[in-house]
């Protein structure tokens, strides 16, 4: 039973139990990378480096009060916040983590994390509508918009790498960049598909749906305790998938740069796989840090007369070189 | 045709850029002082905790005058004015409620003789809110604070014990009025 292989018991409680407590100390890190990137500290009082931080927030979190409002449409309202936790960490069951470990080789991997991340925009929706509140309704009025702008032209981006490797399992996609990583035949696609997951987590530069300096804190205004906290660890499990996916995608998942050190160990496999995730948190933090937030039909104007033709356009271009070389 | 694609490369080069400068400021100096760890450089006039000063002499310099609480913005000075047997004025009872007090400063600047100062100490922190009133005995410190030198019966005209008119520092004599003949 404990033996490391694809959907193992053992591998499988690594997993979840390693994307939690990895996206909980996600708050730890990007408060300290914000700190630093702002001239700052950040939290470094609780325990050595502030790592006991995250515990201290979890304590306060659980024992708040929860509160349903009276107003608000209460199934609904209990029901958005595990939603986007339940389908983002659903999505992790598909990401490739080294050679034998994951959770399961699906054939329709990549289609399946693109389901599970509508999804979890309903999550969104959902929350705000049920709050009853009209800063809470201007946020998720404002998911609503981001999500037909994003998800076209994020499907779009991912057809080229699907297409060069012929897959849509990822693990399979991982293997096929044994002689190249896909960053370089598609590096537009990556340039979209990273802007993409930046809205698809609802993270600044595009956190419209939250924009706590227009909209109180938007979708999630009305909520306290540990609805609020799903939430938002589901936010951080959100730019942990993001970054592995494009780890996954596009930088060769697990497999070394340059060659360097084994192929296909498990420990080097899960040590690139980590090293390259976490590169991708640190940039989505930067640009936390760095740039404005855009009004949201800037967002949708440029979704759609910049990046769904620059998609287009890099899916076209990838299909006749295919084609040329086929032929 | 070529110009709205130009545009959209200076847009994504400004943020690029902007993100680059972030960056960067991951090897700048940062300006968190650690509070408890390291306390800062604090600067001579800073208004902080209020404290009465002593003359030269060592007497107290407040003269009761009231002004300071008249000034008070918050109304949080209380005293009340009394006189020993040489003849100076003394504040019977002086009073600060620093649960109101808003370290404005403005005691400072009404005070004729200096007495009352600020100083840069500002850890008043107490548990009880009765703590935060300071009695007389509690505001008076031993030195004369930022005016070293300045002592209010030695340069003013009024006659105390062991100083008559006249006799005060830069002071003529006083005019002998039955002296001033046509």
């Amino acid at each position: 039973m404990f033996d490391i292989e694809v959907g193992s018991a053992l591998v499988m409680g690594l997993i979840l139990g390693g994307v939690i407590l990895i996206s909980a100390w996600l708050i730890w890190l990007e408060r300290r990378l914000l700190g630093v990137w702002q001239d700052r500290l950040g939290p470094n009082r609780v325990g050595p480096l502030g790592l006991g931080q995250v515990i201290a927030d979890m304590f306060k979190i659980f024992t708040k009060e929860d509160w349903v409002p009276p107003f608000a449409d209460k199934l609904v309202f209990m029901v958005a916040p595990p939603i986007i936790m339940i389908c983002i960490l659903l999505s992790f069951a598909v990401i490739p983590i080294a050679p034998n470990v994951g959770i399961i080789d699906l054939n329709i991997g990549l289609l399946w994390i693109l389901a599970m991340a509508s999804l979890a925009a309903y999550s969104v929706m959902l929350g705000g509508l049920a709050s009853n509140n009209k800063y809470a309704l201007l946020g998720s009025l404002r998911a609503a918009a981001q999500m037909v702008s994003y998800e076209v032209f994020m499907g779009i981006s991912l057809l080229g790498v699907v297409m060069l490797s012929g897959t849509f399992n990822l693990r399979e996609i991982v293997e096929s960049q044994r002689d190249g990583w896909y960053i370089l035949p598609q590096f537009f696609a990556f340039i979209v598909f990273a802007i993409a997951s930046v809205a698809e987590s609802h993270r600044l530069p595009f956190d419209l749906p939250e924009a706590e300096q227009e909209i109180v804190a938007g979708f999630h205004t009305e909520y306290s305790g540990m609805k609020f906290g799903m939430f938002f660890v589901g936010e951080y499990i959100g730019v942990l998938l993001a970054s592995a996916l494009m780890t996954v995608l596009f930088f060769g998942g697990w497999l070394p740069p340059f060659g360097i050190g084994p192929e296909d160990s498990i420990v080097a496999g899960i040590f690139w796989m980590l090293l390259k995730t976490m590169v991708f948190v640190c940039f989505f933090v930067l640009m936390r840090a760095a740039i404005p937030r855009p009004r949201y039909d800037q967002l949708m104007s440029y979704g759609w007369l910049v990046l769904l033709p620059l998609s287009l356009i890099n899916l076209l271009i990838t299909g006749a070189v295919i084609l040329f070389q086929g032929a | 045709m070529l110009k709205p694609v130009w545009e959209q490369v200076k847009v994504l080069w400004s943020q690029v850029r902007t993100l680059g400068m972030v960056l960067a400021h991951t090897f700048s100096k940062k300006d968190t002082v650690e509070y408890p760890d390291t306390e800062p450089y604090m600067f001579p006039r800073w208004r902080g905790r209020i404290i009465l000063s002593r003359d030269p002499d060592g007497e107290e310099r407040c003269v009761a005058c009231n002004l300071c609480a008249v000034a008070c913005p918050v109304d949080c000075i209380a005293l009340q004015k009394t006189e020993d047997e040489e003849g100076r004025w003394y504040p019977e009872f002086f009073r600060i409620n620093f649960s109101r007090c808003i370290m404005c400063g403005f005691c400072e600047e009404a005070c004729p003789t200096h007495a009352i100062q600020l100083t840069p100490d500002f850890e008043m922190a107490e548990y009880e809110r009765q703590d935060m009133v300071w009695e007389k005995e509690h505001l008076l410190i031993n030195g004369t604070g930022k005016y070293q030198d300045y002592n209010y019966y030695r340069v003013a005209g009024k006659s105390i014990g062991g100083k008559d008119k006249g006799e005060a520092q830069n002071e003529q004599p006083p005019v002998d009025r039955r002296s001033l003949l046509p």
